[in-house]
């Protein structure tokens, strides 16, 4: 009982009250970068979600059973980068064998994810709070749940923009970092929330 | 101690994942088709869009599903398609390499209505009551296939109308689909003798609205020698496939409106030959009827 208690108060601070964009502000490059129309937001969240998931569990195995023995645990950042990138190259050529249609769907995203620093920043993230194997992948997928709830809202918002009247020189990047900064001050309002 | 645990688990971890990949790259591998890298060699690489694919990559794949045909790219040009052809195991198109030409000499040539001060986009300017000139057919001159153009081929000549450099030209015809008055046609580039106006009006209609207008008198018709030229919906248009280049035509236009257009002193010239020809052909005549008047006399003394 204590188990599902404590994996479900990871799954709402990951998603709502320690948000990896409003909260962290990790992820934000692919978050601005790929916000204009919803349909890519979500290929977008759905392939961090994907990778977040599985990046976590790879690097808690990676740093559990060869960089603490080691006493490695300093290189951390190093072979995380490592494990990210061959990851997410090793899911391309997964995905493109065996499911062209996701393959075609996540399309130039899924690299894009190589650099994203929310993935990185899970895996670091885990390790610190010292989660065990499942808790790190719970925390992993949520994290990426949570990263895919901001940007479609983002994006959403964004696509209603266009008929906003804001001063011109507004226009673009302005405007969406003061959309994001709102609705980073909206998600604050979680920060509150306590499982009993 | 420490240092060398670090670099020797870091390099076997890299390792390793190399030869995953590695491993996986043979086992995940998706068969292309390789004929598509062959024939996106052949292409142009100027991703410019002619073709109406999305890129050059796009039209490859097109081809090879064979949805496009195997001159799709026209910048490629025609040595290419024929290898592209040779690629697709199919014979190679023929036909000689094609240019852009605008069917309209007008510029300041026609009447404008207004002023136009709006945007410069000739999209924009035939919003505002049907576009600033008289003649409902003419060339705007604002420029939109100048910008359209991704080589640099199109430009507004001296008298207002856009012109097309023939030599940087490469038929892609994204200025064609740019121009709201359809006045871009592709020619083949060998001809000279091309019809400057597209005014389908007829004679005072067409003669009113622009000076070089083209008023369907049909002059051009009955001087060309190899039936090359006909006035069509008020408009004359040149059959490439018969005209051989003589430029009768363009001398006898009394509008100007055949390109290359003759000076007046080449007209002076032309019409006192064919008035010396007509004096020529009128004694020969004479003298042929004289004679066979001559030849019927005595057979009728005879008689």
């Amino acid at each position: 009982m204590e188990q599902i208690t404590n994996l479900l108060a990871i799954t709402l601070g990951a998603i709502l009250a320690n948000n990896f964009i409003f909260s962290q502000f990790l992820g934000i490059c692919p978050f601005l970068g790929v916000s204009k129309k919803v349909d890519t937001a979500v290929g977008m969240g759905v392939a961090v979600t994907f990778v977040m998931g599985l990046a976590s569990a790879i690097t808690w195995l990676v740093n559990t059973f060869i960089l603490i023995p080691l006493d490695l645990g300093y290189m951390q950042t190093v072979a995380f980068i490592l494990v990210i990138a061959s990851l997410v190259q090793f899911i391309e050529m997964f995905l493109q064998k065996s499911m062209p249609t996701l393959y075609t769907a996540l399309g130039v995203y899924l690299p894009l994810i190589t650099t994203n620093c929310a993935v990185l920043g899970v895996a670091l993230l885990n390790i610190q709070n010292s989660y065990n194997f499942i808790e790190s992948v719970v925390y992993g997928i949520t994290g990426g749940l949570g990263f895919l709830l901001a940007i479609v809202l983002f994006a959403s918002i964004r696509e209603r923009l266009v008929f906003a009247d804001y001063p011109k020189n507004w226009d673009g990047f302005p405007i969406a970092l003061v959309t994001a900064g709102l609705m980073a001050l909206a998600f604050m309002g979680f920060s509150g929330l306590k499982i009993w | 101690m420490n240092t060398v645990y670090a670099i020797v688990v870091l390099g076997v971890l890299g390792a390793l994942f190399g030869l995953v990949l590695a491993v996986a790259s043979k086992v995940f591998e998706v068969k292309k088709d390789p004929r598509e890298e062959a024939v996106l060699s052949h292409l142009a690489g100027a991703n410019c869009g002619g073709c109406g694919y999305p890129g050059c990559a796009g039209c490859a794949a097109a081809i090879v599903a064979g949805n496009a045909p195997v001159n799709a790219c026209a910048p490629a040009g025609a040595e290419n398609a024929a290898a592209i052809a040779a690629i697709m195991g199919l014979e190679a198109p023929s036909g000689e390499r094609q240019v852009a030409f605008v069917r309209c000499n007008g510029g300041t040539n026609a009447k404008k209505r207004f002023d136009y001060v709006g945007v410069k986009d000739c999209m924009a300017a035939t919003k505002v009551a049907a576009g600033p000139l008289d003649c409902s057919f003419g060339c705007l001159g604002f420029g939109t296939c100048v910008s359209a153009c991704q080589f640099g081929a199109m430009s507004i000549g001296p008298n207002g109308a856009a012109v097309v450099d023939p030599d940087k030209c490469t038929a892609c015809m994204a200025c064609a689909n740019a121009c709201p008055r359809h006045l871009i046609v592709s020619v083949p580039a060998s001809k000279k003798v091309h019809v400057a106006c597209a005014n389908q009006d007829k004679g005072k209609a067409a003669m009113s609205v622009c000076a070089s207008s083209c008023i369907g008198c049909g002059l051009c018709q009955k001087e060309c020698k190899k039936d090359a030229i006909h006035v069509v919906n008020g408009v004359a248009v040149i059959d490439y496939d018969k005209c051989v280049g003589c430029k009768l035509c363009t001398k006898v236009c009394p509008r100007d409106a055949i390109l290359p257009a003759a000076t007046a002193e080449e007209k002076e010239k032309y019409k006192a030959i064919k008035k010396a020809q007509a004096e020529k052909a009128a004694a020969a005549k004479k003298a042929a009827e004289e004679a066979a008047a001559k030849a019927a006399e005595p057979a009728g003394t005879a008689q």
